[in-house]
C-alpha cells in the first residue's frame, strides 16, 4: 500500500471499498441457496438448480432454483387465489402495504444496493444513489395511486394475475416498475427475475413477508427463459409485462397472440443523443458519460448514437477523449468507480464481437490509455467515430459501453438520422435554444425525450417505447393503464341481447343482428360474396355504379381489376365495390404516410374538419339512411344510425382539442411534459355491424388525435362507406388522412398486420383473426387493439366511444425540460 | 464461496510525481468578444455534474490523510474581519508555519513533507505584520485590495491601493471586480479594469475575485472568468467570502471549465481559488476532486489552486488525528489561530 508521502505527491485515488460483510452474512445464513417464493412461503426447488455469479470476480454467489412449468403453475394458482381478496381489501389498505414496502426498501437501502452491485456488477454509487432511491420512490408514488384509484380511474378494475419478466440490467428497479403499479391497481403478480440477477428479488420476497403482505400477492419464481416461457404460456395469466430484448419481446408477442392476455413490452433501443452547435459542450460530455457509461452501457435507453453538428464535432470528440481518460473502471463495490463489470461472459463476448465488426466496417475506434481489470468481466469505455449510418455499430443495440458518433448539418437532418432506426425508446437533445429544443422534441420517434439531460427517471413519468422498442408505459398515470381494464359492468347487456331484434317503431335502444362471439367466424379469404342478412324489401332502387377505393383523397380503381357484388337485404344485387388487394393496401399506407402533416395541424383545425364532416353528413342524412335501410333492411334503422353517427362525429370533433397531456411532478427543477402523440398510420378493420356508425367509431378517434388511417369498411354494407367519399371530399378532410380499401376484410387485415410501415392496427371481427393480427404484428411490434370476437354495443356511448379509444389512438411521449439560467 | 471482489482492481492512468513548480504567468490576450459571446453554460447540467462529482469520488484512509495534507498546502489562511489586530495576524502566521501538530505528522509518517499553507491573506493594514511574522518561512503574503469587498471606490483609488500593497511587500493581490460590468455585460469595461489592475500589480500575482454569488447566472460567471483571464489574471477566485452565496461547487465547476478552455486555446495556465464558506475537510476534498477531475493533477499545486479559508484548518487537523489514532478528535486539541 502506498505511503502517505507518496500519495501526497501523486494525488492518486485509492481503494474505497463498500463492505459486503452484512450481505455475505445474509447469504451464508441462507446457506447460499434459495427456493421459490410462492403463496407467501419459500418452496425448495424440485429439480434443476443453477448458480448466480458475481460479475466482478466470476465466482458464485448462491444457488437458485430453475422453476419448472409445474412450479410456475403453483405460483400462478397462488396469485389467482390471492387476487380477489387483494382487490377486496380496498384502496387504502393496498396503499398502506405499498407504503410499507417503500419504507422497508428505504430502511434497508444500503443492503439492497450492496446486494445489487454484487450480483449485477454495477457500481455501488449507482445502485446506492440511483437504483434503490428510485425503487423506494416508485413504491411511495404508487402507494398514492392505490389510494386514489377509485377517484382517478373510475370505471376500471384490476386485470387480474400478472406475469412479469424482468431483465438483469436494473434488477430491483425493474421489479419495482413492474410490481408497484400492478399491486396498486389490485392485481397479484408472478415475477421472474433474470437468471443472472435474482438475488435482490429474493430479498424483496423476504421483505414482503416482513411487512405482512398477504400471501400470494407477490410470487417470485427464478429461472431462465424456460421459466419465462412457462409463465408466458400459462393459460391463467391475464397479462404479461416484459422488459428485455426486442427479440424476446417478439416471441412473447407471437406467443400471446389471440390469448386475450394484455401485454406491455419495454424492449431495446438505439437512442440518439443529439448535440447542436449552441450546446454547452462540457455539459454535453458529462451527458454522454451519463448516457452510455452509466451501468456499463447496459441500459435499454442508453444514448448510444451521438449525432453532433458537424461544426463542433471535432471539439466534442477531443473533449470526450479527454474525459474518457479520467473514467474509472473497476470493483463495483468501490465507491469511486464509474463503471463496474459486464453482466456475464456471453454479454462481454457480444460486445467484443460488435466492436470488432465496427472496426472491420471501417469505423474508427478509440479507447482510453488505461486498461481494465482482468479478474472479472470488464470492458473499457469505447468511442467510434467516422461511423456511417449503415454501419452495424450504428444500427444494432450493443448493450455495452460503446458509443458511435455521427455528424449532421441541419436540424432536419438531425431528426432524420435520429429517427433512422427501428427503435424508439428515448432521445436526448442538447441545445441552449429552447425554440430548437421544442421544435425537435416532438419530431423524434421516442417515448422519452430528454432536453439537456439524459437517463433521468421518475415514478411519476411514464417510460416506454415507440416502434420496436415496445408498447405500454411504466410510471405515471399513463403507466397505470397497463394494469387496469375497463370494468366488465360497463359492457351493458350480454351476448344474449345482441342477437335480438328490437322493435324499430319503438325507437328504443336496439341491438343489431350480430353474430355472437361464439358463432362469429373468420371470413375465409376465398369467400367472395358479401351477404347481408335477410330483411324487408328495398326502398330505393339499386344504384348502377361501381364504387372505387379511396386512396390519397382520390377514388382509384382496385389493382386487382375485380369487383365484389354487394347484396341488399333482399338478396338482390345493390351494387359493387372494388376488391382491394395487398397492392391497394400498400398504396393506401403510402398515401397515409404522405398525409402525416395531419398530425401537425392544430387540434382546433382537426376539430373543425370533423365538425364540418358531421355537418355535411347531416345534409345528406336521408340518403344515407335510405342506403342503410336498403342494404340492411330490418337490421338497421337507417335514420337512427345516421343520427348516432353524426353525434359520434361530434364527440370526436369535441375530443380533438381536449384530450391533452399533463405536466408530471418529477422531483427535479424541471417540467416533464406528458404529451399524447398520434401513433402514426393506423390500419382499422371496422366492425361488420353498424356499417356507418362502426366506421366512424373506429376511424375517427385516431383521426381526431392526428393519426392517418387505412380503413377496411364493413363488408356488409360497404356502399354506405363508398358513398362517404364525397362527404369526406367536401368536408376538407385532406387527401390521405382517411384511406378506404374495400374488399374481404380479414384478408386485408392480414396484409395490414404484416405491413411493417403500419404503426398500429385495430381489428374488430373474429377471434381467430384477432389472434392472427396480433401474431403478424410482431414483425414491427406495431400497436394492436383487437376485440377477440367479442362485439361491442357501438350505439352505447360508453362502449362505443370515449377515452378507451383515445388511449388506443395515442402514445405518451414524456419530454423532460430542466430549466434555470 | 464468494468473497469480496479483489481489492485495488481500479487501474487508471498513472501520474508521475509533479515537481514543485511555478506556472509561468498568464500574459492575457486582447479581448475577444466573439469568444465571450459564444460561452454556453447549462445550469441544470452543471448542477448535476457538481452534485455527482462528490458522489463519484471519495478518498479513504491513507489517501484521505495525504489529500488533507495536500489541502493544507493549498490553503490561503485568511483573516479578513473588522476586528483584526496585529496580535491576531501574528497568531495566524504562526499557525501558517506549523499548521499541523508535529506529533501528528510523525504518526502519519509525514514529518518530512513540506506541510505549510500556501499563503496568508490579510487586509493591506496587516501586510507588514504578516511579513515580519512569516519571515524566513517562504510563505507569501496576500492582500485583499481594490475596495474589498464591494470594490466600488474610484478606480484610481483602487489602483493606488494595489500599488501601496505591492510596495508594502505583498506577493499576491486579491482584487475584486466591478460586478456592474458583468451584470450590464460591459465586457470591455471589465477587461480594461482588470488589465489596469494587473499592471498595477507589477510582479505580484493577481487573483481576480468574481463574487460569483452576485453575478446572477452561471453563464455570467463563465464569461466573467474568461474576460478576467484575457485581461491577465493569474488566478480567478470565486468569492470574497462576504456574499450571501460564496464558493459553491457549481461556481467552481464553471470556472474550472473556463480555465480549461482558456488553456486549450491559449496554452496559458490560470489558477483557481475557492474562497468563502469552506469549513469542513469533506468540502475541501470535494474541491480537490473537482480540480483533479476537471483540470488534472497539475492543478493540485499551490501555483494553480488555492482554498481560501480560516476555520477549515481545524477540521482538517481533527480528521487527521482521527485517522492517526482511530479516535474522533476535538477542536481544542489543536492549536488555534
Amino acid at each position: 500500500m502506498a505511503s502517505i508521502p507518496e500519495i501526497f505527491e501523486s494525488m492518486s485515488y485509492g481503494p474505497a471499498p463498500e463492505s459486503a460483510g452484512t450481505v455475505n452474512a445474509w447469504l451464508e445464513e441462507r446457506g447460499r441457496e434459495f427456493g421459490l417464493f410462492i403463496g407467501g412461503n419459500w418452496k425448495p426447488g424440485s429439480g434443476e438448480t443453477f448458480e448466480t455469479l458475481n460479475p466482478a470476480t466470476g465466482k458464485p454467489l448462491a444457488r437458485l432454483v430453475q422453476a419448472s412449468a409445474a412450479e410456475v403453475d403453483l405460483a400462478v394458482r397462488a396469485a389467482r387465489k390471492a387476487q380477489p381478496e387483494w382487490w377486496a381489501i380496498g384502496p387504502h389498505a393496498r396503499a398502506r402495504h405499498l407504503y410499507a414496502i417503500g419504507r422497508h426498501i428505504q430502511k434497508h437501502s444500503r443492503f439492497f444496493a450492496v446486494l445489487e452491485s454484487l450480483d449485477n456488477g454495477k457500481p455501488i454509487r449507482e445502485s446506492r444513489d440511483i437504483d434503490v432511491p428510485l425503487v423506494a420512490r416508485h413504491f411511495y408514488h404508487h402507494a398514492g395511486w392505490a389510494q386514489l384509484m377509485e377517484q382517478e380511474l373510475p370505471g376500471r378494475e384490476p386485470v387480474g394475475v400478472i406475469g412479469q419478466i424482468i431483465p438483469w440490467n436494473f434488477p430491483l428497479l425493474m421489479l419495482a416498475w413492474k410490481i408497484a403499479p400492478a399491486l396498486a391497481m389490485g392485481n397479484t403478480v408472478v415475477l421472474k427475475p433474470a437468471e443472472f440477477t435474482s438475488l435482490t428479488a429474493l430479498r424483496f420476497a423476504e421483505l414482503c413477508q416482513e411487512i405482512g403482505l398477504p400471501p400470494g400477492v407477490v410470487n417470485i419464481v427464478t429461472g431462465d427463459g424456460r421459466t419465462g416461457e412457462a409463465l408466458v404460456s400459462h393459460p391463467d395469466i391475464d397479462k404479461i409485462a416484459f422488459t428485455g430484448s426486442t427479440e424476446v419481446g417478439r416471441i412473447i408477442r407471437t406467443a400471446t397472440a389471440g390469448s386475450g392476455k394484455k401485454l406491455s413490452l419495454e424492449l431495446g433501443g438505439k437512442s440518439p443523443f443529439i448535440v447542436f452547435s449552441d450546446a454547452d459542450l462540457d455539459s454535453v460530455v458529462e451527458g454522454v458519460v451519463d448516457a452510455i457509461w452509466f451501468n456499463q452501457g447496459q441500459v435499454c435507453c442508453a444514448g448510444s448514437r451521438i449525432l453532433v453538428h458537424e461544426g463542433v464535432s471535432q471539439r466534442l470528440i477531443d473533449k470526450l477523449k479527454e474525459r474518457m481518460e479520467t473514467l474509472r473502471v473497476g470493483d463495483p463495490l468501490d465507491k469511486a468507480v464509474d463503471m463496474g463489470a459486464i453482466i456475464a461472459p456471453v454479454q462481454l463476448e457480444k460486445i467484443r464481437d460488435l466492436v470488432r465488426r465496427g472496426e472491420d466496417e471501417g469505423a474508427k475506434l478509440w479507447q482510453p490509455s488505461w486498461s481494465c481489470p482482468r479478474d472479472g468481466w470488464f470492458f473499457p469505455p469505447t468511442l467510434f467515430t467516422e461511423v456511417s449510418p449503415a454501419a452495424t455499430v450504428a444500427q444494432v443495440e450493443i448493450f455495452g459501453p460503446v458509443v458511435v458518433l455521427m455528424t449532421f448539418r441541419t436540424p432536419a437532418e438531425a431528426v432524420e438520422l435520429a429517427n433512422n432506426t427501428r427503435y424508439g425508446l428515448a432521445a436526448s437533445v442538447w441545445t441552449e435554444n429552447i425554440n430548437l429544443a421544442l421544435d425537435v422534441a416532438p419530431q423524434l420517434k421516442a417515448g422519452t425525450v430528454w432536453i439537456n439531460c439524459t437517463n433521468v427517471f421518475d415514478a411519476s413519468s411514464g417510460f416506454g417505447g415507440y416502434r420496436e422498442s415496445g408498447f405500454g408505459r411504466e410510471g405515471g398515470r399513463e403507466g397505470l393503464r397497463e394494469y387496469v381494464k375497463w370494468a366488465e359492468n360497463r359492457r351493458g347487456g350480454g351476448a344474449d341481447v345482441r342477437g335480438e331484434q328490437a322493435d324499430r317503431r319503438s325507437g328504443g335502444p336496439r341491438a343489431v343482428g350480430r353474430r355472437s362471439a361464439k358463432t362469429r367466424k373468420a371470413v375465409k379469404a376465398d369467400e367472395q360474396t358479401v351477404r347481408p342478412s335477410a330483411g324487408p324489401p328495398i326502398r330505393v332502387p339499386p344504384i348502377d355504379r361501381t364504387a372505387k377505393l379511396y386512396i390519397g383523397g382520390k377514388q382509384t380503381r382496385p389493382d386487382s381489376g375485380y369487383s365484389l357484388p354487394v347484396l341488399d337485404s333482399a338478396g338482390e344485387r345493390a351494387g359493387e365495390v372494388g376488391q382491394g388487394n395487398r397492392k391497394d393496401i400498400r398504396n393506401a399506407v403510402e398515401a397515409a404516410h404522405k398525409a402525416s402533416e395531419w398530425a401537425k395541424t392544430t387540434a382546433h383545425g382537426r376539430a373543425q374538419v370533423l365538425y364540418y364532416l358531421a355537418e355535411n353528413l347531416a345534409a345528406r342524412s336521408e340518403e344515407f339512411a335510405d342506403r342503410l335501410h336498403a342494404l340492411l333492411g330490418n337490421e338497421s334503422s337507417g335514420e337512427r344510425e345516421v343520427e348516432l353517427t353524426i353525434e359520434r362525429i361530434y364527440s370526436y370533433a369535441a375530443w380533438a382539442d381536449k384530450y391533452d397531456g399533463a405536466v408530471h411532478h418529477t422531483p427535479y427543477r424541471n417540467v416533464t411534459l406528458a404529451m399524447p402523440e398520434p401513433i402514426g398510420v393506423l390500419g382499422v378493420v371496422c366492425p361488420e355491424e353498424w356499417p356507418l356508425l362502426g366506421f366512424v367509431s373506429t376511424v375517427l378517434p385516431g383521426v381526431a388525435m392526428g393519426n392517418t388511417a387505412v380503413a377496411i369498411p364493413s363488408s356488409k354494407a360497404p356502399l354506405v362507406i363508398t358513398d362517404l367519399y364525397q362527404v369526406l371530399d367536401t368536408s376538407d378532410v385532406p387527401g390521405g388522412v382517411i384511406n378506404i380499401v374495400t374488399g374481404v376484410p380479414d384478408e386485408l387485415a392480414r396484409v395490414l398486420a404484416a405491413h411493417d410501415d403500419v404503426d398500429g392496427i385495430w381489428y374488430f371481427g373474429s377471434r381467430e383473426l384477432s389472434a392472427e393480427v396480433e401474431r403478424l404484428s410482431a414483425g414491427n411490434m406495431k400497436r394492436t387493439w383487437v376485440d377477440l370476437g367479442e362485439p361491442r354495443e357501438w350505439e352505447d356511448p360508453v362502449q362505443g366511444a370515449g377515452e378507451e379509444f383515445l388511449e388506443q389512438a395515442t402514445q405518451i411521449k414524456n419530454i423532460w425540460i430542466p430549466y434555470g439560467e | 464461496m464468494a468473497e469480496n471482489p479483489p481489492q485495488s482492481t481500479v487501474l487508471t492512468s498513472t501520474t508521475a510525481p509533479i515537481e514543485l513548480q511555478v506556472a509561468p504567468r498568464n500574459p492575457g490576450l486582447p479581448l475577444e468578444l466573439e469568444w465571450v459571446e459564444e460561452v454556453r453554460v447549462n445550469r441544470s447540467a452543471v448542477e448535476r455534474r457538481a452534485a455527482t462529482l462528490r458522489t463519484r469520488r471519495t478518498v479513504k484512509k491513507e489517501w484521505q490523510a495525504a489529500w488533507l495534507l495536500r489541502a493544507i498546502t493549498l490553503m490561503d489562511l485568511t483573516t479578513l474581519a473588522g476586528d483584526d489586530t496585529p496580535g491576531r495576524v501574528r497568531r495566524l502566521c504562526a499557525k501558517a508555519r506549523q499548521p499541523v501538530r508535529r506529533d501528528l505528522l510523525e504518526t502519519l509518517g509525514a514529518e518530512h513533507l513540506p506541510i505549510r499553507v500556501a499563503a496568508v491573506c490579510v487586509y493591506h493594514t496587516f501586510i507588514t505584520t504578516a511579513l515580519e511574522s512569516l519571515e524566513g518561512s517562504g510563505i507569501p503574503v496576500a492582500a485583499v485590495s481594490t475596495g474589498f469587498p464591494a470594490g466600488l471606490s474610484p478606480l484610481e483609488q483602487r489602483l493606488g491601493e494595489i500599488r501601496a500593497s505591492v510596495a508594502a511587500g505583498a506577493d499576491e493581490i486579491d482584487v475584486v471586480i466591478t460586478r456592474a460590468h458583468v451584470l450590464t455585460e460591459n465586457w470591455r469595461a471589465l477587461y480594461d479594469e482588470v488589465r489596469a489592475m494587473r499592471e498595477a500589480c507589477g510582479d505580484a500575482h493577481i487573483k481576480t475575485i468574481l463574487a460569483a454569488g452576485e453575478l446572477g447566472t452561471l453563464r455570467n460567471v463563465a464569461r466573467a472568468s474568461l474576460v478576467c483571464m484575457m485581461a491577465g489574471a493569474d488566478f480567478i477566485k470565486t468569492s470574497t467570502g462576504k456574499e450571501s452565496v460564496n464558493a459553491t461547487l457549481p461556481f467552481g465547476l464553471v470556472m474550472a471549465r473556463a480555465i480549461r478552455e482558456y488553456q486549450e486555446r491559449t496554452e496559458h495556465l490560470v489558477g483557481l481559488k475557492a474562497a468563502g464558506g469552506i469549513r469542513s475537510a469533506r468540502e475541501a476534498l470535494d474541491w480537490l476532486t473537482l480540480v483533479k477531475d476537471e483540470l488534472g493533477n497539475r492543478w493540485l499545486r499551490p501555483d494553480l489552486f488555492r482554498l481560501g479559508a480560516s476555520a477549515l484548518l481545524t477540521d482538517i487537523e481533527r480528521q487527521l488525528e482521527y485517522f492517526a489514532t482511530g479516535r474522533y478528535s476535538a477542536a481544542h486539541r489543536h492549536p488555534t489561530t
